[in-house]
């Protein structure tokens, strides 16, 4: 009989016991997989973060608007590569519960600015010659049923038209989309050219300016020497990496993401330690048993290697289905999520660090058995 | 038979004492599921609390057509001057609703905190707010007021603290309460100051008006709406904060469940676990009480009972500790509805814990019936035997 036989003949001997306990466990590290992608969601934004990548916004308030003659003088700042720019459009498709962003751009710098976006060139080409064109993201357009050619009226908040009409209508001439794995895209754009043209208020500025580097180790200096540039104007500016950009937006929320992992976590503990009182307790009704596998010729080590093993067993499956499930789950609810939160899914860096855990989860549950099952002597334990 | 209940009840538990160990597993499990249902409701309710005390029902917010919220609203000095002037509005209130970055005391990050241009009728429509330390600002002098939520969550702005926000340097004169509403999460200023500062001349973003009968209201809005010199759209003060609670406190609320939810799968096993093993215990024992005539129903009311007197132990624990640790810890977080940040106090009401003890006594039945059914089914003779 090997020795990983024996041990599943060991836990499946109280076999309601094992499983009520294998659920248990089980539930921790489900509960485990769902918290680290909320988690892991914050950290890593909800769009896509270039490092060669700088952003260029207002510096006291995210309301105020720069001008659209920035654009030139960044430009010739030493270590820039490209820049282009986007406003917040804000307003509805339909219903105000229909929220996704909407910026006005210039079609081909933005694309090239965020190359790693894929939209076949003949839809870009539309995109750049149509006035009141639009592209979305390839989930938005299956969100709502658009095809291409089709007219999406928009209610307008921040952006009346010269007239004061609020009705907005684009014309959809393609999707886009990150590559797969990637975080997916999720904004609206349409031309700056119209929107320039037909708002009421704020024609000639832009909300910000998103700025491409050539080395991504001198962002920070780059970033500087635009900020710089601006300080003494009417208009200065606060320039930092996209990604530094991202982390702002997820401390804003930070509070409640931060007291979710404390709660969470305080959820697990809780969990593995009534596991662990639980197999503990298995283990020592066993006691005579261990002192048979003595009798028998079983050393000392082999005897606690044996109790250690089940223990270790019974948490590595437990997690192993805990994180499997999690990540079926985080599949089925990705979808319901992704407006609110961003990504949702399991990483394999979760199911490492959960495979790691659960290791551990069984040395310690089976830790103290084990010196027990060591010390018994045969005696002792057969006289009970 | 209900003294057979008794007596077998009050002996089982009695002996609880003696498997102290495996009871502390229900005791601890179904605490933990009750501790993180209650925080998180209470999270949830809080900030669902703070922003509905924000609206007034002799209260109504006049925005630009179209606009959910004052950031992305605007209308003109004339507007505010016909709204002001239609029959039933008591007073008018034409704020400026802006947001500047400012770095947050916990991190260091900046984030959005709501800047309000105001005018004295401002304060004559919201009485609730008095200004608890220092006095209110002086037009014409670059001074602001904060609200006590604000000063507690952003760098800078505790009484004589300065701020830069645009073309201005501010000093902060006074600080206000608003009975915990989300205007504590706000700087006001004077609304000249701030729309000269943030060149947003003649502008403001929404009107506050105060009506005598909160009947009247419905009545503005088709008014407003059938002036045809006038894209604006009157909400109620009190409907307005309700939508703006609704997306987080819901999505605070689902989770808190969700969360609860799986962690009670994980309760109960643990608390079936632990009574299984109890009535395995105690097979010699409750054979031994079937075979001198007593019958199942006692024996069942005894286990039943012991897991949920366990579960109630448990429930306590939670909603005490939820209480002790969480009951008004000021929080605050980014309210997507109005782009900027709100503070508010965890509420940890009687009913989330009248909720946590009803979730605790559900576990401790579901935990405890199965193994009472078996041990009424237990084989008189066997049992004995094997013992």
């Amino acid at each position: 009989m090997s020795w990983l036989s024996l041990i599943w003949a060991n836990l499946f001997r109280h076999r309601v016991r094992t499983i009520l306990t294998l659920v248990s466990v089980l539930v921790a590290f489900l509960l485990f997989a769902l918290l680290r992608n909320v988690i892991e969601s914050f950290a890593t934004g909800i769009e896509i973060a270039g490092v060669d990548r700088l952003v260029t916004a207002p510096k006291y308030s995210m309301v105020d608007r720069l001008p659209l003659a920035h654009l030139q003088q960044i430009e010739a700042v030493d270590g820039v590569v490209a820049v282009t720019h986007a406003n917040w459009f804000g307003g509805y498709y339909q219903d105000p519960a229909n929220f996704f962003p909407k910026y006005p751009v210039r079609p081909r710098e933005w694309f090239a600015m965020y190359s790693e976006y894929r939209i076949a060139p003949e839809q870009l080409d539309a995109f750049a010659n149509t006035r009141d064109g639009a592209v979305v993201p390839v989930g938005l357009a299956e969100q709502y049923g658009w095809k291409v050619g089709d007219r999406i009226p928009i209610t307008a908040d921040i952006y009346p038209k010269k007239d004061g009409s609020r009705h907005w209508e684009f014309e959809l001439v393609g999707t886009y989309s990150a590559p797969p794995d990637e975080p997916q895209p999720v904004t609206f754009l349409f031309q700056y050219d119209y929107w320039d043209q037909a708002t009421q208020h704020s024609a000639g500025t832009v909300a910000w300016f998103v700025v491409k580097v050539a080395d991504p180790d001198a962002a920070g200096e780059v970033a500087r020497r635009i900020d710089a540039l601006f300080e003494q104007s009417r208009n200065p500016t606060r320039t930092s990496t996209e990604a530094e950009r991202q982390r702002q937006f997820a401390n804003q929320v930070g509070d409640i993401g931060l007291m979710m992992s404390g709660i969470l976590g305080a959820v697990f503990f809780t969990i593995l330690l009534l596991t662990a009182n639980t197999m503990s307790q298995g283990l020592r009704e066993r006691i005579p048993e261990l002192a048979v596998l003595k009798t028998i010729g079983f050393t000392d080590d082999s005897v606690s290697l044996l109790v250690l093993g089940e223990a270790l067993v019974l948490c590595l499956v437990a997690g192993a289905l805990g994180l499997a499930l999690g990540a079926y789950v985080s599949a089925v609810l990705a979808p319901l999520l992704e407006s609110a939160i961003g990504v949702f899914e399991t990483s394999w860096r979760t199911v490492a660090l959960g495979l790691g855990l659960a290791a551990l989860l069984g040395l310690v549950v089976g830790a103290g058995p084990a010196l027990n099952a060591r010390r018994v002597t045969i005696v002792d334990a057969l006289r009970e | 038979m209900l003294g057979q209940i008794a007596e077998i009840t009050l002996m089982n538990l009695r002996n609880v004492g003696s498997r102290l160990g495996s009871s502390s597993v229900i005791v601890v499990g179904i605490g933990g599921v009750v501790a993180v249902l209650v925080a998180l409701l209470a999270l949830g309710t809080g900030f669902r609390s703070a922003l509905e005390r924000t609206g007034d029902p002799h209260r109504a917010v006049v925005l630009r057509g179209g606009s959910t919220g004052e950031l992305s609203s605007g209308l003109t000095t004339e507007d505010r001057n016909i709204v002001a002037s239609l029959p039933g509005v008591a007073l008018a209130s034409g704020e400026l609703f802006l947001i500047a970055d400012l770095p947050k005391r916990s991190n260091q990050s900046v984030a959005n905190l709501v800047v309000r241009g105001v005018t004295p009728e401002a304060f004559r429509i919201r009485p609730e707010l008095t200004i608890v330390e220092g006095r209110n600002f002086t037009p014409g002098r670059g001074e602001v007021i904060v609200g006590r939520g604000a000063a507690a969550e952003f760098e800078g702005l505790a009484l004589g603290g300065r701020i830069e926000l645009r073309d201005t340097t501010w000093t902060v004169v006074g600080m206000f309460e608003a009975d915990g509403s989300a205007n504590e999460s706000e700087v006001w200023a004077d609304l000249g100051a701030v729309q000269s500062a943030f060149r947003f001349d003649g502008v403001l973003t929404s009107m506050r008006l105060r009506v005598d009968d909160p009947a009247v209201i419905p009545q503005l809005a088709r008014q407003v709406d059938d002036d045809p010199r006038l894209d604006l759209e009157v909400h109620p003060e009190v409907e307005y904060y309700r939508s703006q609670a609704e997306t987080l406190s819901t999505l605070i609320t689902v989770f808190g469940y969700a969360v609860a939810g799986v962690m009670a799968i994980g309760a109960v096993f643990a608390a079936l676990n632990t009574m299984y093993t109890a009535v395995a215990n105690r097979t010699v024992e409750i054979a031994t009480l079937r075979a001198i005539g007593f019958g199942g129903l006692p024996v069942v009311t005894s286990v039943l009972a012991e897991s949920l007197l366990l579960a109630l132990a448990g429930g306590l624990l939670g909603a005490g500790l939820a209480y002790l640790v969480f009951n008004g810890m000021t929080v605050s977080t980014l309210n997507q509805a109005s782009f900027s940040q709100v503070a508010f106090d965890f509420a940890v009401t009687p009913e989330l814990m009248r909720l946590g003890l009803v979730w605790a006594l559900g576990l401790g039945a579901v935990g405890g019936l199965f193994p009472a059914v078996r041990a009424a089914r237990l084989p008189i003779t066997a049992a004995l035997r094997r013992g």
